[in-house]
């Protein structure tokens, strides 16, 4: 019997740990790379708090937001923790900070080890004081008793040992305890910015900094001919200038010399060019013409009634330009065969492997520091000013090396987002119900971000340059070009396939929200033209066809917000939802506009926004991120284009890419939150791109009778539509 | 030599005459408000306020300063308009701001009593891409409240 139990125990033993190991949950967030507590927190003897992450402040607030996680968590006071970001020597590798992401992975990943952190001192406690730790409760950073006695934070932490894997499950504080979660934080990092304090990667000064300025290729591919760099580098100030290949640098005492001198490199150098790039004004046939890898994502067959009306339409978008108000900056210092980099790149651990490639340096030489540039909203130069910063550095060992791009080399060298078409066909029954739905996008990849040395810039232009890795698609549920290309709504009969076109006429990667605008554009202007051939209201037409309650929500929300019951507000409306990825944060915009039909100007009336994220962190930081993406979408939609001809970008300076100005910034601007208690984090940052474009479209159709399909909504193009 | 008169102060600057006063407050006097964005007078985060006009420093050269009066947003203090934008929170990246501020501050100094249209056309020239315009809107409008005029109208 005991044998027989014993065999029993030790085979049951080793089947429950079995199954315990396949059903255990996974730990949440980046716990699951970075499961060590200490990676993310660390408490001080003094009772400090030091919080990690390895995602990166790109101006949407994530450093707030992710101090009020800790601090609620914690039971600490927010002014008691020191958050440290992006570091190859000191946080967690968690990637780029990219995809509306953070506060999923990291903010998941801090909600839960501050929760367990707070767990363990809590037992440290009960030992010390001898109670039970049920009886116990945190505040301001101790753990008290029930008959007010307590011990500091700082004391406990001294005996216990953080350098522990998290558990899957932690006890997170009840949301309706939230005393910072859920309610707006100023910023922590505005003030400085308001009072002149350092704040950028531009803002950086070492001892014995020097300033460099690449001169760049004019075009893809250009060659760098011989020629005299004597009388640049007699000119004052100037201290080496830097020729590997056809890449070309100038490094100078000051920041002034080194412009004039780049200037003057500029004028001097002859390259030997090609006609690389196609012809823009048949741009989108040719991208449509280019051989595709098609991917399926999804079909859906079911039994439903007979079509009666079928309707197809054709949407595209240009190539569209991040274009940060700030060029990419970086600066790097080489001592001792070993280089530091402080770089605005939206991913240290990726942008470190890349440099290495770049370099011939290995990884453990170099060390990535990420410190704030200027909006960047995806892949930009960030990573690319890098790129100069340590090959220049290299030249000049011992010196820290700030470059700084100039305007016309951020605007003609940054990754472009990828112009795109998507082509839908959709049938309605005689009930106006949608019973079938094909839809096809077609697009080059949205990642080209360099986690290779291949894939920087500066490969190109050196003389022994290394492989440069093929384009690949970004997989479903995420994906790249096809990202929001699978409705969020329920049709009993679909087909949706994503065309990957390897072939890049035109540099391109990461752009805020990659494919999802120009799909969500298509989606939601298409969900009007059914609308509209059905003869059914746009709001009610969404809600018939959806099942996610929570999408229903945030519709309803935004549609009572904006009065969308009261009818026509007396100038054109629209309306436009989506849930971004159909994983983050779910966005519904109703908006009003006036078309002008003597200048064929759109003019932005009243837009409100519902939103749903899930529990909120910073309901500010929330309204400002959906604000942003709404101004900025409505600018990509009616005004931007990259202009190129066939060897070089045409569109080198804000007066060849116009974006939007204040004149032409909505009337207002209203974004309504649904709480939701309790739920996962919800990536906001991105949600608001494709709604508002096609909101616009929806709206000056509504105005001025006119679907407008090709993004942008230039004036040009309305007067044509109107037929003025 | 030249002698700039910045924020009260006047230094003595050792950069060649054709230097645009952008580099001289970054990389002489190692202030940061002023930033670089286009140099081409077409984004104004280098504005800053000369002899009372919002200027882009990033095209004037110091050789046509001597004798003016140049402020910048260090030398602000804490100006009603500087906590308009902490109390509105109107900025997400930051790197357009202190030209705003700069460019708002002159606004505000001429004609305390703008119109919505007024606000919008004088910021027109600087550029802001995160889209915090809104909120810059309205910080504007709130530090012309708190300057002590009256409200401002809406076009």
């Amino acid at each position: 019997m005991i044998s027989r139990r014993g065999l029993l125990a030790v085979g049951g033993g080793l089947v429950v740990a079995f199954s315990l190991r396949a059903e255990e949950p996974a730990r949440p967030g980046s716990l699951k790379e970075t499961p060590l507590l200490d990676a993310w927190i660390r408490v001080a003897s003094d009772g400090r708090v030091t919080v990690f992450t390895g995602k990166a402040e790109l101006g949407q607030g994530l450093k707030t937001a992710l101090l009020q996680v800790a601090a609620e968590q914690l039971d600490v006071p927010v002014s008691t923790v020191e958050l440290i970001t992006a570091d190859t020597a000191r946080t967690a590798n968690e990637g780029f900070t990219a995809g509306s992401h953070s506060m999923q992975d990291s903010g998941t990943a801090i909600l839960n080890a501050a929760a367990q952190v707070r767990a363990l001192l809590v037992d440290a406690a009960a030992v010390e004081l001898g109670v039970a730790a049920a009886l116990l409760s945190t505040v301001d950073g101790s753990v008290r008793t029930t008959d007010g006695r307590g011990i500091g934070y700082g004391p406990l932490a001294a005996k216990l040992n953080l350098h522990v894997e998290a558990a899957p499950v932690s006890a997170l504080k009840d949301p309706a305890a939230y005393r910072l979660m859920g309610t707006p934080m100023p910023r922590v990092d505005i003030p400085a910015k308001l009072h002149g304090g350092a704040s950028y990667v531009q803002d950086i000064r070492l001892p014995g900094m020097l300033h460099a300025r690449a001169i760049r290729q004019p075009s893809v591919g250009a060659k760098l001919l011989a020629f005299d760099t004597g009388p640049v580098e007699r000119m004052p100030g100037v201290v080496k200038v830097v020729r590997d290949g056809s890449y070309l640098a100038v490094v100078a005492d000051k920041e002034w010399q080194a412009i004039k001198a780049m200037r003057a490199l500029s004028a001097a150098a002859q390259w030997e060019e090609t006609a690389t790039l196609p012809d823009e004004t048949t741009v989108l046939e040719t991208i449509r013409a280019l051989p595709a890898r098609d991917i399926p994502i999804l079909t859906w067959t079911n039994p439903a009634g007979p079509a009666v009306k079928r309707q197809k339409a054709k949407y595209t978008r240009p190539y569209l330009m991040h274009g940060a108000i700030g060029p990419s900056c970086a600066v790097a210092r080489f001592v001792d065969g070993t280089i530091t980099v402080w770089t605005h790149s939206q991913g240290v651990y990726p942008l470190r492997a890349a440099l290495s490639g770049l370099l011939r340096l290995p990884l453990e030489k170099i060390h990535c520091i990420h410190v704030e540039g200027s909006g960047c909203y995806g892949h930009n130069a960030a990573d690319d000013a890098a790129g100069d910063a340590v090959l220049i550095a290299r030249a000049v060992p011992g010196r820290p090396i700030r470059v700084q791009w100039m305007r016309e080399q951020e605007h003609t060298n940054e990754p472009y987002g990828a112009a795109m078409i998507a082509e839908v066909s959709g049938a309605t029954d005689a009930g106006g119900n949608i019973v079938d739905w094909d839809y096809g996008v077609w697009s080059n990849t949205h990642n080209r971000r360099p986690a290779v040395g291949g894939l920087m810039l500066q490969n190109a232009a050196l003389p022994d340059p290394l492989p440069v890795p093929p384009p690949t698609p970004i997989p479903m549920p995420e994906g790249g070009g096809e990202r929001n290309s699978n409705p969020i709504y329920a049709f009993p009969n679909a087909r949706v396939v994503s065309h990957f076109i390897p072939e890049m006429p035109v540099r391109v990667s990461a752009l805020r929200s990659l494919g999802a605008y120009l799909n969500v554009f298509a989606i939601e202007s298409f969900m009007d033209e059914l609308a509209e051939g059905a003869g059914a209201d746009p709001v009610d037409f969404r809600l018939r066809h959806l099942k996610d309650e929570r999408a229903k929500a945030v519709i309803a929300l935004a549609a009572e917000k904006f009065g969308w019951a009261a009818g026509k507000p007396g100038e054109g409306r629209g309306f436009a939802f989506a849930r971004y990825k159909n994983l983050g944060a779910y966005c519904a915009i109703a908006l009003s506009l006036r078309v002008e039909h003597e200048t064929g100007q759109i003019r932005l009336g009243r837009i409100v926004a519902a939103v749903d994220s899930g529990q909120e962190v910073n309901p500010d930081g929330i309204r400002n991120q959906i604000e942003g993406a709404i101004v900025q979408s409505a600018s990509w939609t009616l005004y931007e284009q990259v202009h190129f001809d066939r060897r070089r970008i045409l569109s080198a300076d804000w007066s060849g890419y116009p974006i939007m100005r204040f004149p032409a910034v909505p009337e207002s601007i209203s974004v309504h939150i649904v709480p939701r208690p309790g739920q996962p984090f919800l990536g906001t940052g991105e949600a608001g791109q494709g709604p508002t474009a096609a909101a616009i479209a929806n709206a000056v159709r509504d105005a001025a009778g006119i679907r407008l399909r090709d993004v942008p909504f230039s004036a040009a193009k309305v007067k044509a539509a109107i037929g003025i | 030599m030249i002698r700039l008169n910045i924020n009260g102060h006047v230094h003595e600057v050792d950069a060649e005459p054709d230097t645009p006063l952008l580099y001289v407050l970054r990389d002489d006097l190692a202030m940061n408000g002023a930033k670089f964005g286009c140099g081409l007078g077409q984004c104004g985060a280098c504005t800053v306020i000369v002899d009372g006009q919002a200027v882009f420093s990033c095209l004037t050269p110091i050789a046509a300063l001597s004798d003016r009066t140049i402020r910048t947003i260090e030398g602000l203090g804490n100006s009603p308009v500087q906590r308009a934008f902490i109390d509105e929170q109107a900025a997400q990246c930051g790197y357009c701001t202190a030209g705003m501020v700069m460019r708002a501050q002159a606004l505000l100094e001429h004609n305390p009593h703008p119109s919505e249209q007024e606000i919008r056309s004088t910021m027109a020239v600087n550029l802001c891409r995160c889209g915090t315009h809104m909120r810059i809107l309205a910080a504007v409008r709130k530090a012309a409240t708190a300057m002590g005029s009256a409200k401002v109208t809406k076009p």
